[in-house]
């Protein structure tokens, strides 16, 4: 599944970028690069500094130090020409329970500003990807967790964005419902978009993305294709990689 | 401020009240409930005056010795509260407002008057004749019934020290003339409260859907769109405020059919609603502070509270059967301000133009507006995250 990506140009670029919680650092001098039309895993152990570096790139959380760039904008001085080009679908399942799913996504449509002959044809089109067309006249409310996360992810690509951040997308998702995502997550990045998203299961890593991350303690520990991590450290999977990298001790916190 | 994006958020806070029980119980239901509760147990039928007599006085001739005496004497009564004006029309203006059940009008002549009859009791064609004028509240049967016999009384046995026979004096009283002036049941003087009171549980509403989005992380992820706080907060101003109208509108319906009637016609109705609906914001600036106080939405409850309990004890309808010290600390809150300006208009019948309702529209404006800010600073500095 993995594509050649030779001399494309950098979707994100991330300079040491440190992020202090008082005395806590989660992010330490992260440096990285991730080109686009590409699908970059960023993995590690609760805890490891994933999510923090996603909420910095959406400008929720300001980095102690370091710059970030998305689709070209510089997150702290040019935010919300960075947030027009981005689409995020966060760790926990945000969404209205009392909205039905089709309006969840509707509501994220107009936040993005999609013009409003073009937002009907969207919203069915990122409905029908995730699989919930047929139920998206019912109130999220009802649904599963499953539905729930798909919907997460049909709201963050409402607006047709060329990056999209998917925070632990498939958590929760049956086997069926993960393989649909999988299959639109590759789709959308045949379309030329980049992708970076954060996941437990190595197997995703493994079957997704073109590049992996892997990160603990706030620094980037290694960085490569899943095909060249597993030759580097003669590895059967991605998940013996990450074992041998960040040790077997239970990590606590997210 | 991207007003799309503001609307986008006001409709989905308006599909929510009517998806959520607690909103659609809070909003919706609860003023109207309250409503039909209070205009069953203080309707017309039953109903009460008002358990003291006030009384104004001019002097159209200044403090005299005799109007001075006249005042002690009616005093001396037990049964009238008296309040001195200097001049005709703020005591009439108290009386439209039903501050006063009464005004008596000491001609400008009255000492001489006194002074003359008491130089010659016996000799009418020496006294200087004069006439007092009084003003009474139609719509208070005991007033219209009392006021006249004590005035009279004070005047001829207090003042001129004359038996009560036939003897003429020289004080006469004109015929009362009566002021239409509302407010006669306990329904009619509580029903403007209900307004304010309702509207104040939008403190509470406004704290748990802020409180609850940041919960569930959604206000988070709004504002990773090129949503911004302004238009988040934007988005709940509108929502409020045209939820604050339609409970007004609500309210108004129910204790319309209970027999309430406003007094003022379509000024009035309109000057009337467009204060409730500038108080929204009030509520709403109170939410947003809640917000950013609370911790979580269950927090927010008791915290809103805080905000909510004070106004709705000292600054509505419940004020009136307060202590005066308690109904003076009601001054301070925005929600007395509405209560009193519904009632001088819609049950007392005054113009809309009147001091005291330019007055109460002045402050809850400017009030409820510094409140909205204030409740979005702090929501911006400590409430998103």
């Amino acid at each position: 599944m993995q594509r050649e990506n030779s001399q494309a140009a950098t979707a994100i670029a991330i300079e040491g970028l440190t992020k202090d919680y008082g005395d806590v650092r989660a992010v330490d001098g992260l440096t990285l690069s991730i080109s686009e039309a590409e699908v970059f895993g960023l993995l590690g152990p609760n805890g490891s500094g994933k999510t923090t570096t996603i909420n910095c790139l959406t400008g929720i959380l300001k980095p102690t130090s370091g710059t970030l760039r998305v689709g070209g904008f510089d997150v702290r001085t040019q935010g919300l020409e960075a947030r027009r080009v981005t689409g995020v679908s966060p760790q926990e399942t945000a969404v209205y329970s009392y909205l039905t799913g089709k309006e969840n996504v509707e509501l994220f449509g107009k936040l993005y500003s999609v013009r409003k002959g073009a937002l009907e044809p969207r919203v069915n089109y990122v409905l029908e990807k995730v699989g919930l067309l047929e139920e998206s006249g019912r109130r999220v409310g009802k649904y599963s967790g499953g539905m729930k996360r798909r919907v997460s992810i049909a709201m963050a690509l409402v607006t047709d964005p060329k990056i999209v951040l998917l925070d632990e997308p498939t958590v929760g998702m049956d086997p069926q419902a993960r393989r649909s995502v999988w299959d639109f997550i590759l789709e959308l990045r045949d379309e030329g978009k980049t992708i970076v998203l954060t996941t437990h299961y190595m197997e995703e890593a493994d079957e997704l993305c073109d590049q992996v991350g892997i990160i603990d303690h706030g620094k980037l520990i290694a960085l490569g294709s899943p095909t060249d991590l597993k030759e580097k450290y003669h590895a059967r999977d991605l998940e013996d990689v990450f074992i041998q990298l960040t040790g077997r001790r239970i990590r606590e916190g997210a | 401020m991207n007003l799309a994006h503001a609307l986008a958020l006001a409709k989905k806070d308006w599909k929510r009240i009517f998806r959520e029980p607690a909103f659609l119980f809070m909003i919706i239901l609860f003023p109207v409930l309250l409503t039909v509760a209070f205009g069953t147990s203080f309707g017309a039928v039953g109903g009460s005056q008002a358990s003291s007599l006030n009384l104004g006085m001019v002097a159209l001739g200044g403090n005299s010795t005799s109007s001075t005496q006249f005042y002690h004497e009616l005093q001396a009564t037990g049964v009238l509260k008296i309040v001195s004006y200097s001049d005709n029309g703020t005591a009439q203006s108290a009386l439209n407002q039903g501050r006063l059940q009464a005004v008596v009008l000491l001609p400008a002549n009255f000492d001489e008057t006194v002074q003359s009859f008491w130089a010659n009791p016996t000799q009418p064609r020496t006294w200087t004749n004069s006439t007092l004028s009084i003003y009474l509240d139609k719509g208070s049967a005991l007033t219209v019934q009392v006021i006249p016999s004590i005035v009279s009384q004070v005047l001829d046995q207090g003042i001129l020290g004359a038996k009560p026979t036939n003897q003429a004096l020289p004080i006469s009283i004109s015929a009362p003339s009566q002021v239409t002036v509302k407010g006669s049941t306990v329904f009619q003087s509580f029903a403007p409260g209900l307004f304010a009171f309702a509207s104040i549980y939008m403190i509470m509403m406004v704290a748990q859907s802020f409180t609850g989005d940041r919960e569930n992380g959604l206000l988070r992820r709004i504002l990773v769109t090129p949503t911004t706080s302004t238009d988040v907060v934007a988005g709940s101003v509108i929502s409020y405020l045209v939820i604050g109208l339609f409970q007004a509108l609500l309210v108004f319906a129910c204790v319309y059919a209970l027999g309430y009637v406003p007094a003022g016609g379509a000024p009035a109705l309109l000057v009337g609603f467009f204060i409730i609906t500038v108080f929204a914001l009030c509520n709403i600036g109170f939410g947003l502070i809640t917000a950013a106080i609370a911790k979580s939405a269950g927090a927010a409850t008791g915290i809103s509270f805080i905000f909510l309990m004070p106004q709705l004890f000292l600054g509505t309808f419940v004020g009136s059967a307060l202590s005066s010290t308690a109904q003076a600390a009601g001054r301070f809150l925005p929600a007395y301000y509405v209560t009193d300006a519904l009632t001088t208009l819609w049950t007392r019948g005054a113009a809309v133009t009147s001091t005291a309702v330019v007055t109460d529209l002045a402050v809850v404006s400017v009030s409820s507006v510094v409140i909205l800010l204030a409740g979005i600073q702090v929501f911006d500095r400590f409430g998103k995250s």
